[in-house]
């Protein structure tokens, strides 16, 4: 797809170069190639089993690509993710475990191995709780939260290093209607620091909120601004790109400007 | 007391809290990283050291020291770097330290002395020089679990989110089975091989049911692994039954006891 690459006026902060992901002998991604740059806010859309995750894991290099690179921040993920803020899809922790909110948002500094807390570390705590909303709740046990609560939390958690790119995976989930508002203003707001890939299945608000959509079925099928052809991609691949056109046609495709 | 003034009595009283410091920090861990069969495992495992100790006519503790590190390295590696699921190399590893730990002792001439209170462990009889050594793994223990309390508990709560903040999963993951493997030298003589696991668990267990900060479940632990052996050494001395096992039946009866004070205890109240 020409559409699928753009360059960026610095050098893309994550760079994929047809680089294909097989599990289990199924491939789940194929020939993608993707450029972000800095500050992109970028909404991943497509349908279950479509590789939403698996890209974002593989930015992450939690995954390696069975073919093809990719590059995060010009370097190999594994040296440079410490400069992304990272939100999972699911949480495979366990919430009896002996810890508490500030505690578990600490988690996401870390400066070097036998490297100790400083005051700084504990203010960049309870700005990002600050930031959420739930800096009361910084003394809790994280297993007395609400679902909503825990994603804040876990918000937090990806914001407090202040990285350059910020990977939400599906972070609405548990989230009350009434504060998803809150939460995408806070996005925009986030975004203008930190580039922010935010998987999502609410389709209505990319319009909205996102300048750049990334839809996955195996293949990358449409990233960024170029309106061509949506149609019949949909068609082929299942990816709901007509709703996007019918919802709010010239918001959701307007040109990106660098 | 009488109890007191025997020189074995002061031993097994230094013993009973060089163990429980060892118990008290690398348990909390083994407890909240769910680490407890891999920690069985390394515990059987170590028997193949004792066997070994016997065949070359040194101290079976000191010849435990490299074979639980050896089989900790071993599980870690098996269920990390192969497709071999966890419990299956849990449990390979398990039965062949024991088995070498048996073929070596077939291959030792004659009689195999004080064979038994390996396995079941006898706080009695811990020798000065055994003394020594668990002083020094402890402070082995403390010095790296001070040092690296960050990266375990990164690696505890959630791995992935870990290795992504930058933490070396793999190297910490392979230095806390490294430290089990240790603690359980230190445990062989005091609860034996087959209970050693019952004191990596049990004090820890009891009080996470107490406590949600790590720091404060390893100190709480400490204390009362240190209370529960010395109870069960004293209950032992005047029943005259094995310390080993009464220790841990005494044990296992604290923590059903204090699951049931827990139901009774509001959540909020808990720090």
């Amino acid at each position: 797809m020409d559409s699928n690459n753009y360059s960026c006026q610095q050098q893309p902060i994550v760079e994929f170069d047809k680089v294909s992901f097989d599990f289990n002998g199924y491939k789940v991604l194929e020939d993608i190639d993707l450029n972000l740059c800095e500050k992109d806010l970028v909404a991943v859309i497509g349908p279950n089993g479509g590789g939403k995750t698996t890209l974002i894991k593989l930015i992450l290099g939690i995954y390696r690509p069975s073919t093809g690179t990719v590059k995060l921040f010009g370097g190999p993920p594994e040296k440079k993710r410490h400069n992304v803020g990272y939100l999972p899809q699911t949480s495979s922790f366990d919430f009896s475990f002996p810890l508490n909110v500030r505690e578990a948002v600490l988690m996401g500094i870390y400066r070097g191995a036998g490297k100790r807390y400083g005051k700084k570390d504990y203010a960049a705590v309870d700005i990002a709780l600050e930031t959420t909303g739930i800096l009361e709740l910084k003394n809790r046990h994280i297993g007395m939260l609400s679902g909503g609560q825990v994603q804040r939390m876990l918000i937090a958690r990806a914001l407090v290093n202040n990285p350059g790119l910020l990977l939400l995976d599906e972070p609405m989930s548990g989230v009350d209607p009434e504060m998803q508002a809150s939460f995408y203003e806070l996005i925009k707001d986030l975004n203008k620091k930190m580039a922010i890939v935010f998987v999502t299945h609410d389709i209505g608000v990319i319009a909205e909120y996102f300048e750049k959509v990334i839809c996955l079925n195996r293949k990358l099928f449409y990233h960024g601004p170029k309106e061509g052809s949506l149609g019949k991609l949909e068609a082929t691949y299942g990816c709901p790109v007509e709703l996007l056109a019918h919802g709010a046609p010239h918001r959701v495709l307007k040109e990106h400007l660098h | 007391m009488a109890f007191f003034e025997y020189e074995f009595m002061r031993n097994a009283l230094i013993a009973a809290v060089l163990v429980n410091v060892a118990c008290g920090i690398v348990g909390t861990y083994v407890v909240v990283k769910k680490i407890v069969f891999i920690s069985g495992g390394i515990s059987h495992a170590a028997f193949g050291g004792i066997g070994l100790g016997y065949f070359l006519g040194i101290n079976p503790i000191l010849a435990a020291i490299p074979f639980s590190l050896a089989s900790a390295v071993s599980i870690g590696l098996m269920s990390r770097r192969t497709k071999i699921s966890e419990d299956t190399a849990i449990g390979i590893i398990w039965s062949l330290g024991m088995a070498m730990g048996i073929l070596f002792i077939n291959l030792t001439p004659g009689y195999a002395p004080d064979l038994f209170s390996y396995l079941f462990g006898n706080i009695l009889t811990v020798p000065l020089f055994d003394i020594y050594l668990m002083l020094g793994l402890d402070i082995i223990i403390v010095i790296i679990a001070s040092l690296f309390y960050r990266e375990f508990l990164a690696i505890s709560f959630d791995e992935e989110f870990a290795a992504v903040s930058g933490v070396a999963v793999r190297v910490f993951y392979f230095l806390l089975l490294c430290l089990v493997a240790l603690s359980v030298v230190i445990l062989i003589r005091v609860a034996g091989i087959i209970l050693v696991i019952a004191l990596l668990t049990i004090p820890a267990s009891i009080c996470r049911l107490f406590t949600y900060n790590v720091r404060k479940m390893m100190f709480y632990s400490v204390l009362t692994g240190t209370l529960i052996t010395l109870a069960g050494l004293l209950l032992s001395y005047y029943l005259d039954f094995s310390s080993g096992a009464i220790i841990i039946i005494f044990a296992s009866a604290v923590f059903f006891v204090s699951y049931l004070i827990k139901k009774f205890i509001k959540p909020g109240k808990m720090t």
